[in-house]
């Protein structure tokens, strides 16, 4: 065991894989000599070379169809997308063509390509830097969707991704690389040295995808979370003192229902929280679903927290986030219907 | 505000319905006339082979010029039956569908050298990334006819299993890539597989196609950048029929400059040829190949010719264009044209042209007779629509487990609500 925070993490990720697997290559925006804006990828072309850690142009859609293009020649390509917020000009080459390629082709053709791409605000980025459209990918048959919250996910995940023979669209959270957030802005940061999910492994694991992980026991409401959020209902359930269940999907698609419903039974209250605007929002398939399954043992109307339906303001960023004060609101407002 | 004039330029095809049909347009070279440089040149040293016209087949049939590429007359004779039986076999389909058995239908008509020279030139190792009218280079693969006319019927032998648009095909056999229905999305693609093909050390390379329009699309510049970039060993092939539905090819761009000449500006070389002249689109595929497979990195060629048919089965086009243009269009039919050579050559006659027409029409027949044994839109076999699940992953998820299950449900009952709720 090691202690990583998230950048480290996913970085040792990439190398336990391009080492066992020679046809695992990364190519990005300034991934290779400089290793990444976020330095997720430092070190690998040193490792690996420059045919397997490629700088490529600044042309997402050409980085996503090239790689669909490597996947079907038999490489297992990872594609670095540097902001979520960038993706869009390669969004054709993933619903289009990657998304579908196994399926169009009855299993002829496939391509596993993996991109990874940092997502979320809470960092100063404006409108173009702090985006979370893991909904907007998970509306999407034939790709996985995932998002970790922390180091010993985030690496376990990333394997699993890559090795994975379907395409993943694997989001960071960004404000979480280099220590989890509780959502209080005017806290000093923290590292993950002190989070028990800063120990990672040095070798090789992985930790599932479609697996959702219950990060918190409790018995009065399930509030459902992804990402950055995780941390923040976390913080904010114990501030509140209600004895909140914290559900971390880990995996957007497919969606572990089941533990899901497992806790909203049991509890008779669902919070969902995720940073990405509420409308259509990925929180309305989960509402949907939790009143599905678990109607007879609501006590009340499934509740969302979420950004509000805004660009992501630059100067009013920690009244969009949804932070510690929105989350203790939300989980006191859930608790006093009767 | 009407605005008569302004000086915004809207391009406008030379003829329109009613017109008389006009080509002064399109520039051409005498054959032979074109230098065929050595595969190692400078892209610098060669641009002029973006703006001339790469010809071999002259107006007296003869094969002339540093082009010819000196194939045998028995393997032309080869050439001209697989783009005869290309054409033998759009003609049927087109039919079918106007009988309403097949949904729709896009044909090659005009076209057929462009995937038949592309066909001989190629290695089997070489992949392919076509676009919806290269179903030429299908069946030079070999991907048979019944199984082409099955994908078109959605029916229990069809290798989409249902999934895609008639004429969708694909074949991992023969290296030939699934078409998508989505313009362009192929050219990248073309491009990672040949930068994994260089990075792999192998020597397989890969070829694309697309239309004079689809050269808009943004994938066809991210292929071109990612190709020029990283010398990716594979051939861009721009087929420039003249329209893109009902706009001409001027509303892509081809006004200013050849479509070949589009990746001087990234140092990929261009060649125009005509792509009517199944020899000359042969031999610049051929330099290309060579090129590519010694390091010599990308080759955008564009084949000048032009979309005979309607774009699909449901267009019209005598609504945008002159019903006699085909006729008028000076690089004229590419399959008369190898008739007429391997006539000159004495290899070739009409008697022996038309015996084989018929030959290939039974042929053709006979594939649809078996087509149909395996079920058409009306009459069983049908595919299990069950099997609409597979596929979309690896392994199928639960919650497709379940959708399949109350598909079945839902479509057993008389929609009464039976079982649970939706």
């Amino acid at each position: 065991m090691a202690q990583m925070n998230m950048i480290e993490a996913i970085r040792s990720a990439h190398d336990v894989v391009m080492d066992r697997d020679p046809s695992v290559i990364v190519m990005g925006q300034d991934v290779g000599y400089f290793g990444g804006v976020f330095r997720c990828t430092d070190g690998l072309q040193r490792k690996y070379g420059e045919h397997r850690v490629i700088d490529a142009p600044i042309a997402e859609g050409g980085i996503i169809g090239a790689a669909i293009g490597m996947g079907v020649n038999g490489l297992r390509p990872v594609a670095e997308i540097q902001f979520a917020d960038y993706i869009y000009p390669g969004f054709d080459q993933v619903v289009s063509e990657l998304a579908r390629l196994r399926y169009r082709s009855c299993g002829e053709f496939d391509s596993p390509v993996t991109i990874r791409t940092p997502c979320g605000g809470g960092i100063r980025g404006g409108q173009t830097h702090s985006q979370s459209p893991e909904a907007i990918f998970a509306h999407v048959s034939g790709i996985m969707t995932v998002m970790p919250s922390n180091p010993y996910d985030a690496k376990g995940l990333l394997i699993a991704s890559i090795e994975s023979d379907d395409p993943v669209v694997f989001f960071e959270p960004k404000r979480i690389y280099n220590g989890p957030f509780d959502g209080d802005p005017d806290k000093p940061a923290v590292s993950w040295a002190a989070h028990e999910k800063g120990e990672v492994p040095e070798g090789h694991y992985t930790v599932p995808l479609g697996k959702a992980e219950v990060v918190r026991s409790g018995s009065e409401l399930t509030i459902i979370t992804y990402g950055t959020l995780v941390h923040v209902a976390v913080a904010a359930a114990e501030a509140t003192g209600v004895d909140c269940e914290i559900i971390d999907l880990r995996t957007i698609a497919p969606l572990d229902t089941d533990t899901m419903a497992a806790s909203v039974d049991k509890t008779g209250r669902c919070l969902v929280a995720h940073e990405a605007t509420r409308f259509a929002g990925f929180g309305a398939e989960i509402a949907a679903r939790v009143q599905k399954e678990s109607f007879w043992n609501l006590e009340a109307p499934v509740g969302r927290i979420a950004g509000w339906d805004t660009p992501y303001p630059h100067a009013f960023e920690w009244q969009y986030f949804p932070g510690k004060k929105r989350m203790m609101a939300g989980i006191r407002s859930m608790m006093e219907i009767e | 505000m009407a605005t008569k004039q302004s000086r915004l330029h809207i391009p406008r095809p030379t003829a329109r319905p009613g017109d008389k049909p006009d080509f002064s347009y399109l520039e051409l070279s005498p054959a032979g006339a074109i230098d065929k440089p050595p595969i190692e040149s400078r892209t610098r040293d060669i641009e002029y082979l973006g703006f001339g016209l790469v010809r071999v087949l002259d107006d007296e049939h003869q094969a002339v010029g540093p082009w010819n590429p000196g194939i045998e007359p028995a393997e032309l004779q080869v050439a001209l039956r697989w783009m005869l039986l290309n054409r033998e076999f759009d003609k049927r389909m087109w039919q079918i569908q106007r009988q309403g058995r097949i949904s729709f239908y896009m044909e090659a008509a005009g076209e057929e050298a462009v995937s038949i020279a592309a066909g001989m030139a190629l290695r089997a190792g070489d992949m392919c990334f076509p676009s919806y009218r290269n179903q030429g280079l299908y069946m030079y693969r070999g991907v048979k006819l019944v199984d082409m006319m099955c994908q078109c019927l959605s029916n229990t032998r069809d290798m989409c299993k249902g999934r895609q648009l008639p004429i969708m095909y694909h074949s991992a056999r023969a290296n030939m890539f699934s078409i998508s229905g989505n313009l362009a999305t192929q050219y990248p693609h073309a491009v990672g597989w040949a930068m994994a093909s260089a990075i792999k050390g192998e020597d397989h390379i890969a070829a694309s196609w697309l239309g004079d329009g689809a050269t808009a699309e943004a994938d066809f510049h991210h292929a071109l950048m990612f190709a020029a970039v990283y010398q990716a060993p594979v051939i861009l092939n721009v087929v420039n029929n003249q329209w893109a539905i009902s706009t001409f090819q001027g509303t892509a761009g081809g006004e200013r400059r050849p479509f070949a000449a589009r990746g001087l500006g990234l140092g990929i070389p261009g060649i125009r040829v005509d792509g009517n002249d199944l020899l000359a689109v042969y031999a610049t595929t051929l330099w290309a190949a060579d090129r590519a497979r010694r390091g010599g990195g990308p080759t955008l060629i564009e084949l000048v010719t032009y979309r005979g048919g309607a774009h699909s089965t449901s267009d019209d086009p005598s609504k945008y264009r002159p019903r006699d243009e085909w006729e008028a269009f000076p690089l004229g039919d590419p399959v008369e044209r190898l008739k007429n050579h391997l006539i000159a050559l004495g290899r070739w006659s009409d008697a022996k042209h038309e015996k084989l027409v018929d030959e290939l029409k039974s042929e053709v027949t006979a594939a649809w007779k078996e087509a149909q044994q395996y079920g058409t839109m009306t009459e069983g076999p049908f595919l299990d629509p069950a099997t609409m699940f597979d596929d979309v992953y690896a392994e199928t998820p639960h919650h497709l487990e379940a959708q399949r299950r109350r598909m079945i449900q839902v479509e057993a009952s008389n929609g009464d609500g039976s079982g649970r709720t939706p």
